[in-house]
């Protein structure tokens, strides 16, 4: 199939920031541009890994494609719909299929409900005929190798563990059978020794039901595991997109280069040479002229403050954004 | 050596009982070197840093061990001569910089408050060694007259490192500080420390759960797990030739950037319930490797130079870390 | 992987009785962690247990003008033999009185209070999670309830509409309210932000589901709180509209023990059986409200671990 499950297309989300007086008094209304001009597909079966520091606008992108903040410009198909201005019949249809995996596992289930009521929701508000529970349950609940005798679906959310707790969280994501997941920094908030097993289930439940997913990190290693294609964002903007392992092996992206040189490894010998970026990140209100990376960039010349760069296809399925490459 | 703890015990009053956070850690760090202190949540390890400079709940209450820092156990001292040792011998930045950082008045003002108010320095001298102190963290002059709000998150932290070495400590205890900065500011933050070792000769004890942080800027490294240490050494002797199999276990589970795509595998399981710790070696019911000794307290075994293990079986560990490499080995360990 | 037929949903009779079982041994834990708690709660239950079984405790009929042998009126009496508080200035029995009123009381102040709470929890739950127009214009009659003066107003109920104890659980209802709901709608518009209630969302729950099933449960401790709180307040106000003389004639409250003590000068005849027990009585309820609304996140939802 060569429809791609998911289109985005010059995706763009501003959001209005506290004014100043100066700004009350003069009439202006200053916003920030979260994500800009963001154009990507995902296809059935994919996993995409969508990678980039703090004020990226990663978050936002992820909460426009789970529709749950709309976007200020721009369209998201889904299987050939846009997901704006939906029905309420379609917006349903649409939630069948799309789901989502939280940041926070202590957080994603209501203190009040029991596993049982946490995984029976989506069920009920998807209407599915009640005889069938029990099976899509039982069914999610093996997918993520949980156990599920009656106490521990009787269990309320703070008797478990946080590796529990983000596997119930995924089964109900896994209930309804969806055929997309987005997975926003599923692991960030579980010890070390636990994230291997959510990231190895992760693995699997996509080798098994043929998911289409979205993995948000800030972390290369993570994304390396589980996805087979990656795209790094600075500052709201697309700057590299390709399979994994070349991003990874060879990065083409100069922001990109920095990112990978920077992960450290657990060994000793390795690299301590200074990384190829200089200064913070810029105030995301008031963002550099053309290449927003441009003064951060060690390769940086005359034309990439006057001119923004596109993402440009350089073959490999690859595309970057950098007028140097 | 400039400090030694050691056999340091740490209890927790609860309504639920005692919970003893720390139970016997014992772990020495040289002048000028880089320690490690790794471990998941409820290892112990934050209670056993903050214990060094005192910054602990009421709830929490010394029930034994030693620190001595040069000869001086901590430990025994009040709180007024404990207060003379802080910020001059040894000081502390915590996991939040927005801990270190009041609010409500400019950076530069505080760093020039703790110079002088402890320092006893005159406010132009002050002056000209915030300046320094902020070079030394990477941070321009000018940033001195900012309010702690309008630094980014690794500023703050590189702002906080900067304070903590204002009256030139000897030690600097760093609990968590890369956790939540992004990698790139995380970079900068650990070449930072490296810098001040480098160049002030200054130790620093660095807390954190992440083993590649460790592999980065450490020179030893102490394991530990449910308020016990495991295992410790310089850290290309435990991350290489890990003794432990909860070291051997943590490095199976880290993904990571180059080299093969092995597979995780996780630990199996949760820490011990510190209220009601197991009898004998308390990594036990998540071992693979354990055997009917398990059951009595781990001996300490000299594993290498410096290099030692709290386990029954660390004559075997070179036989053991081949098993480890293993997925299988690490899968149904705790359904036995 | 686990079949179908292995986890057999269990029936709905059992899930509720195991969620019964599970609060009931939580909440014998309540003495050891909140006896302040505990002790309202006690004392709750025991002016129930009065109110219930007031019929077969009473000793005389609380509105009968009672004689003695002589056929002289039975006014003043103090407490001893038949009498256990003695008698009013009118010749009524005082611990048959109190121990009606407590009916009364109870009455009123559970009525009222549970009227306040059920209006505000609503109004809180649709305000906080709306917000925009629906807001502003709930807040806004919120604002005008908390404007009028409380006092006068039932009084100016009581002058419209028959003296009764529904005109100050009415009058209450409609003025009351706004504490409660705006302290549940700032609770609500927290919660709307929290990843539980975005995963509601995520899997396709309407806003009403997500109110009233899901956000819901994590404010009715608030409601609880201000309930028993209310509860207090209800039998206060009740008391001071009796004693003011424009409460129901037609029953017995404590408020009216009062208004009746006061008119008859039990203080100069040193009559304090007559006005003690009726003012100790409403300090106790307003009191044990106090007690459980300290305690109430223990009460409503203990925890079984720390």
């Amino acid at each position: 199939m060569n429809k791609p499950l998911i289109a985005v297309e010059r995706l763009t989300k501003r959001f209005d920031v506290s004014r100043s007086m100066t700004d009350i008094l003069t009439g202006k209304r200053p916003q920030l541009q979260a994500v800009t001009d963001v154009n990507f597909t995902l296809q059935r079966g994919e996993t995409l890994g969508i990678v980039g520091e703090s004020g990226c606008g990663k978050t936002t992108l992820g909460r426009m494609l789970i529709k749950l903040i709309p976007p200020s410009e721009g369209t998201i198909l889904f299987d050939g719909k846009n997901i704006s201005g939906m029905d309420r019949t379609a917006e349903l249809a649409f939630r069948r299929r799309a789901q989502l995996v939280f940041q926070n596992p202590f957080d994603a289930l209501n203190p009040h409900f029991t596993i049982l009521r946490s995984l029976r929701e989506p069920l009920h508000n998807a209407r599915v005929p009640g005889e069938e529970h029990v099976s899509r349950i039982a069914e999610a609940m093996g997918m993520v190798h949980l156990p599920a005798p009656d106490h521990f679906l009787q269990s309320l959310p703070h008797q478990l563990s946080g590796g529990q707790l983000q596997r119930v969280v995924l089964a109900r994501a896994l209930v309804l059978r969806p055929e997309f997941i987005l997975a926003d920094e599923p692991v960030s908030m579980l010890d070390v020794s636990v994230r291997a097993g959510i990231l190895n289930v992760l693995r699997e439940v996509r080798d098994r039901m043929g998911l289409a997913a979205v993995f948000i990190s800030h972390d290369l290693a993570l994304v390396r595991y589980v996805c087979a294609r990656t795209i790094t964002m600075y500052l709201g903007a697309v700057v590299e997109d390709g399979p994994t392992a070349d991003i990874v092996g060879n990065p083409l992206h100069p922001y990109t280069k920095a990112l990978v040189q920077a992960v450290p490894i657990p060994r000793v010998d390795q690299s301590h040479a200074p990384l190829p970026i200089t200064g913070g990140l810029p105030d995301a209100r008031n963002p550099p002229s053309g290449c927003r990376f441009r003064d951060r960039c060690p390769l940086a010349e005359g034309r990439c403050a006057s001119e923004v760069p596109p993402l440009r296809d350089v073959g490999g399925g690859r595309r970057v954004a950098c007028h140097l490459v | 050596m400039l400090l030694e703890v050691r056999d340091l015990v740490i209890d927790y009053r609860s309504t639920r009982g005692r919970v003893r956070a720390v139970d016997g850690v014992s772990f020495n760090v040289p002048a000028g070197a880089i320690i490690g202190i790794v471990g998941e949540s409820g290892c112990g390890k934050t209670t056993a840093v903050r214990a060094i400079t005192r910054v602990m709940p009421s709830s929490a209450v010394f029930s034994g061990g030693s620190i001595s820092l040069n000869g001086t156990d901590l430990v025994k001292l009040s709180e007024r001569d404990m207060q003379k040792h802080l910020w001059r011998d040894i000081a502390y930045v915590p996991q939040s910089a927005m801990n270190a950082l009041d609010p409500v008045w400019r950076v530069g003002r505080q760093v020039e408050e703790v110079l002088v108010a402890r320092g006893g320095m005159e406010k132009k001298a002050a002056r000209v060694r915030s300046e320094e102190l902020f070079a030394m963290v990477g941070l321009g002059a000018n940033r001195l007259s900012d309010y702690p709000h309008q630094f980014s998150g690794g500023m703050r932290q590189r702002a906080s490192i900067a304070l903590a070495l204002a009256l030139s400590p000897k030690l600097v205890i760093a609990d968590e500080p890369v956790t939540a900065l992004d990698v790139v500011i995380q970079r900068q933050v650990l070449d930072t420390f490296a810098t001040l070792q480098k160049q002030l000769n200054v130790s620093v004890v660095l807390v954190t759960h992440d083993i590649s942080v460790v592999a980065y800027v450490c020179d030893y490294v102490v394991v530990m797990y449910a308020g016990k240490v495991v295992e410790s050494g310089p850290v290309a002797d435990v991350l290489d030739r890990p003794a432990h199999p909860y070291t051997m276990g943590l490095y199976n589970a880290f993904p990571e950037l180059s080299g093969d795509d092995r597979e995780l595998s996780p630990i199996e399981g949760s820490p011990p319930d510190l209220l009601d710790p197991p009898q004998g070696c308390r990594f036990r019911a998540r071992c693979p490797f354990s055997i009917a000794t398990c059951t009595q307290d781990p001996p300490e075994h000299l594993v290498g130079e410096g290099h030692i293990a709290n386990c029954h079986r660390a004559t075997e560990a070179a036989d053991l870390r081949e098993t480890a490499k293993r997925t299988e080995t690490w899968v149904g360990v705790t359904t036995e | 992987m686990q079949h179908a037929k292995e986890i057999a949903l269990p029936k709905r009779e059992t899930r509720i009785l195991s969620s019964i079982s599970r609060w009931l041994v939580a909440a014998s834990t309540i003495p050891r962690r909140d006896p302040f708690a505990f002790a309202g709660l006690v004392l709750y239950l025991i002016f129930i247990l009065i109110a219930v079984f007031a019929d077969s405790l009473i000793t005389h009929d609380p509105r009968e003008i009672l004689f003695n042998d002589e056929y002289d009126l039975a006014s003043n009496l103090t407490p001893g033999g038949d009498h256990i508080l003695g008698t009013t200035y009118s010749g009524r029995d005082i611990y048959s009185q109190l121990v009606m009123g407590t009916r009364g009381a109870l009455v009123v102040g559970v009525t009222a209070a549970v009227c306040v709470v059920a209006i505000g929890t609503v109004v809180g739950l649709i305000a906080g999670y709306f917000g925009g127009l629906t807001d502003t214009l709930l807040m806004r009659l919120a604002d005008i309830a908390l404007g009028v003066p409380f006092l006068p107003f039932v009084i100016v109920l009581a002058a419209f509409l028959n003296p009764s104890q529904w005109n100050v659980v009415f009058g209450i209802a409609l003025l009351l309210w706004p504490q409660s709901a705006r302290v549940i709608r700032a609770q609500v518009m927290t919660l709307r932000e929290r990843a539980f209630i975005e995963a509601a969302r995520v899997t396709g729950a309407g806003p009403w589901r997500i109110m009233f099933v899901h956000i819901a449960p994590n404010v009715l401790s608030l409601s609880f709180l201000y309930a028993s709180i209310a509860v207090g307040w209800a039998i206060l106000t009740e008391a001071s509209i009796s004693f003011l003389g424009f409460g129901p004639s037609d029953s017995v409250t404590w408020g009216y023990m009062l208004q009746d003590a006061y008119a008859s000068q039990a203080l100069g005849r040193g009559q304090y059986y007559w006005f003690i027990p009726p003012g100790l009585c409403i300090i106790g309820v307003v009191v044990a409200g106090f007690f459980i609304s300290r305690g109430y996140e223990e009460i409503l939802f203990p925890k079984l671990k720390d």
